[in-house]
C-alpha cells in the first residue's frame, strides 16, 4: 500500500486498471509506467499515439480589465501580440531574474486568460500572482476542478477527430478552442504537448473526465492508443530539449541561462518583474549555460553529475538519460560557456570514474513535418 | 506468482541470486528485481580478481529511471564477469536467471550459501514485498 497524503486524479482507476506503476509526483498518485515499459512508451508516442494523465497540472484563471497588463508585469515574454485562441509559453521571474515557474497561457479574450502552471508550483505560483495583482484583476485557482488528458503522437489528430466535429486540421500548434464537445463532454483542447509531438491538451471538469478518457481510450484502438506515464513522458521532454522547472529552470536558474531568449521580451514596452536583472545578464554574459550533451562511452548521464573539462569542473548536468529514440545517452547541462564553447569532448563523472561525452546542438530531436 | 523464482539458486533480501557450483558461485539479479528496475541499460561490472564482501555493493546495474547496487550474496573473489552486458544489459531483463549472469566468485565460506533463502522462502518474501 503506498501510505501518503497524496491525491488521486479522477483516472486513478485507469491507471491501476491498466497495471500502471503508481508513484507519489509532487504529491499526486500517477503512473511511472505502464506494463509495456517506458522505452515502448517513448516509441509508442512516436510512432502512434499515447495517452497521458496530466491532471496534476495546475490551472488559473486571470480576469479583468487590466488582465493583459497585470500578465505583461508578470510574464517574461510579450503577450501583447497573443490573439484570441492562442497560447504563448512564457517563463514567470523575480526580480532577480530566477524563475518562480514556467507556463502556458491561453488567451480566450484580452480580458480572460487561462494559465497553466506546474503542479509542484501551483500553490507558489498562486501566491506570487496574488502579490503582483494590479486593478480589476480577478485571479480564481481551478486547479482541484480540472482534468486533462494529453493525447500525443502522430496519430492524435485521427483519434480526436472521431469525437469532435471541431476541424481540427484547422487548429495549429500552439492554438485553442475553450469550449468544445468530445464525445459530448464540455472540454477545452489545445494543440500542444511536451513531447516534441503532434498532440493535444484536454482539459475537463473532474465529473466529465472518465466519459472522456473512456472515449479517447475507445477512438484510439484502431489508431495504436496505449497508456504512456511519467516516465516517458520527461524522456520524451528531454529528446526534445524541452525545460523542465527544477532542472533546467529554477530560482537559481535564469531564462537566458536555459536558453529560452526567444520567451524573453527585454524590448517589452511595459515594465516587467526579471527585465533588469535579465537585461544586466544579457549584457554582461553568463558563467552558466545550457548544452546538449551526447555520451561517446556507455554511461548514464544522470541530475547533478559533475562534467569536467581540462582536469577543471565546469557544470553539472540539469537531465539525462537513455534515449530510445536515438538509442543514445544524452543529457543537457549547465556548463561555463567559455570553456564549452572550445571543448569538444568534455568529461561526465559518474560515481567514481569519467566518461566521455560531445557537445551537440539541441534539441536532440526534431521530428519531421 | 507473477514473477520467476526458480530452483537451484538462493536469494537474497537485496534479490540477487547465486547458484553455487562447487566452491565458486554464479551471481544475477532475480526476476522481480529485474523487472522493478524496468528497462536495464548499462550495468558498472567489479573486476576479476576483485574482493566482494557479503551485503555490499559490487557491481552496478542501471535500468531508464533508476540506479542500483548488486550486493554480493556472499564473501568472495571475482573470477569471471559477464562482459556481454557491457553491450547488452538488456538480457538481464529478457533472461535474469541465464545469459543475463552478472559475475562469478570463489567463495572464501560455502556456509554463508545456508543463510540464503531457498525458493519457497523467497516467494514468500516477495509476496511480502509487493504488499508494502
Amino acid at each position: 500500500m503506498l501510505m501518503s497524503d497524496a491525491k488521486k486524479t479522477p483516472f486513478y482507476e485507469k491507471h491501476v486498471a491498466l497495471k500502471g506503476k503508481i508513484v507519489d509526483y509532487s504529491g499526486w498518485l500517477l503512473p511511472v509506467q505502464f506494463s509495456g515499459g517506458l522505452v515502448e512508451e517513448v516509441h509508442d508516442t512516436r510512432k502512434n499515439a499515447t495517452i497521458f494523465d496530466v491532471s496534476h497540472m495546475g490551472e488559473v484563471s486571470v480576469e479583468g480589465g487590466d488582465a493583459e497588463e497585470f500578465l505583461q508585469k508578470i510574464l517574461v515574454n510579450d503577450i501583447s501580440r497573443l490573439k484570441d485562441n492562442a497560447i504563448m509559453y512564457s517563463p514567470v521571474c523575480y526580480p532577480d531574474g530566477g524563475v518562480v515557474d514556467d507556463i502556458l497561457v491561453y488567451r480566450i479574450t484580452g480580458e480572460n486568460y487561462f494559465l497553466v502552471v506546474n503542479a509542484a508550483n501551483t500553490e507558489k505560483d498562486y501566491a506570487w500572482f496574488r502579490e503582483n495583482v494590479i486593478g480589476d484583476v480577478r485571479l480564481q485557482n481551478l486547479s482541484a476542478g480540472y482534468a486533462q488528458i494529453a493525447l500525443q503522437g502522430p496519430n492524435s489528430e485521427a483519434i480526436l477527430q472521431q469525437l469532435t466535429d471541431l476541424p481540427l486540421s484547422e487548429m495549429k500548434n500552439y492554438h485553442f478552442e475553450p469550449a468544445v464537445k468530445v464525445s459530448g463532454v464540455d472540454c477545452l483542447v489545445s494543440r500542444t504537448g511536451y513531447t516534441g509531438e503532434d498532440g493535444f491538451e484536454i482539459y475537463c471538469n473532474n465529473d466529465g473526465a472518465v466519459a472522456l478518457w473512456d472515449a479517447v481510450w475507445e477512438a484510439g484502438r484502431e489508431h495504436g492508443l496505449k497508456p504512456a506515464g511519467l516516465g516517458a513522458r520527461d524522456v520524451l521532454r528531454l529528446e526534445a530539449a524541452m525545460p523542465l522547472y527544477g532542472h533546467e529552470l529554477s530560482t537559481d536558474i535564469t531564462p537566458l541561462q536555459a536558453r529560452l531568449d526567444r520567451f524573453v521580451a527585454l524590448d517589452k514596452t511595459i515594465d516587467f518583474n526579471g527585465r533588469e536583472a535579465l537585461l544586466k545578464q544579457k549584457n554582461e554574459g553568463m558563467d552558466r549555460m545550457l548544452y546538449g550533451l551526447e555520451m561517446l562511452e556507455r554511461g548514464v548521464p544522470r541530475e547533478g553529475y559533475p562534467v569536467n573539462f581540462e582536469g577543471k569542473e565546469i557544470g553539472w548536468v540539469s537531465s539525462g538519460s537513455y534515449s530510445p529514440t536515438l538509442d543514445k545517452f544524452i543529457a543537457m547541462a549547465f556548463l561555463d560557456p567559455e570553456a564549452a564553447d572550445r571543448a569538444e569532448e568534455v568529461e561526465l563523472m559518474i560515481r567514481t570514474r569519467s566518461y566521455r561525452a560531445k557537445i551537440t546542438k539541441l534539441p536532440f530531436y526534431r521530428r519531421k513535418k | 506468482m507473477k514473477y520467476n523464482i526458480i530452483d537451484g539458486v538462493r536469494y537474497t533480501k537485496k534479490h540477487e541470486w547465486a547458484r553455487q557450483e562447487g566452491n565458486t558461485a554464479v551471481v544475477g539479479l532475480s526476476d522481480y528485481a529485474q523487472d522493478k528496475l524496468g528497462e536495464i541499460v548499462f550495468v558498472e561490472l567489479p573486476d576479476v580478481g576483485a574482493e566482494v564482501e557479503a551485503g555490499k555493493g559490487s557491481a552496478v546495474i542501471e535500468s531508464v529511471k533508476a540506479v542500483a547496487d548488486l550486493y554480493a550474496p556472499a564473501d568472495g573473489t571475482v573470477t569471471e564477469i559477464n562482459e556481454e552486458l557491457l553491450d547488452q544489459p538488456e538480457v538481464i531483463n529478457s533472461d535474469p536467471y541465464g545469459e543475463g549472469w552478472v559475475y562469478k566468485i570463489e567463495l572464501k565460506d560455502e556456509s554463508q550459501m545456508n543463510e540464503l533463502m531457498d525458493k519457497p522462502a523467497y516467494e514468500k518474501f516477495v509476496i511480502e514485498e509487493d504488499e508494502e
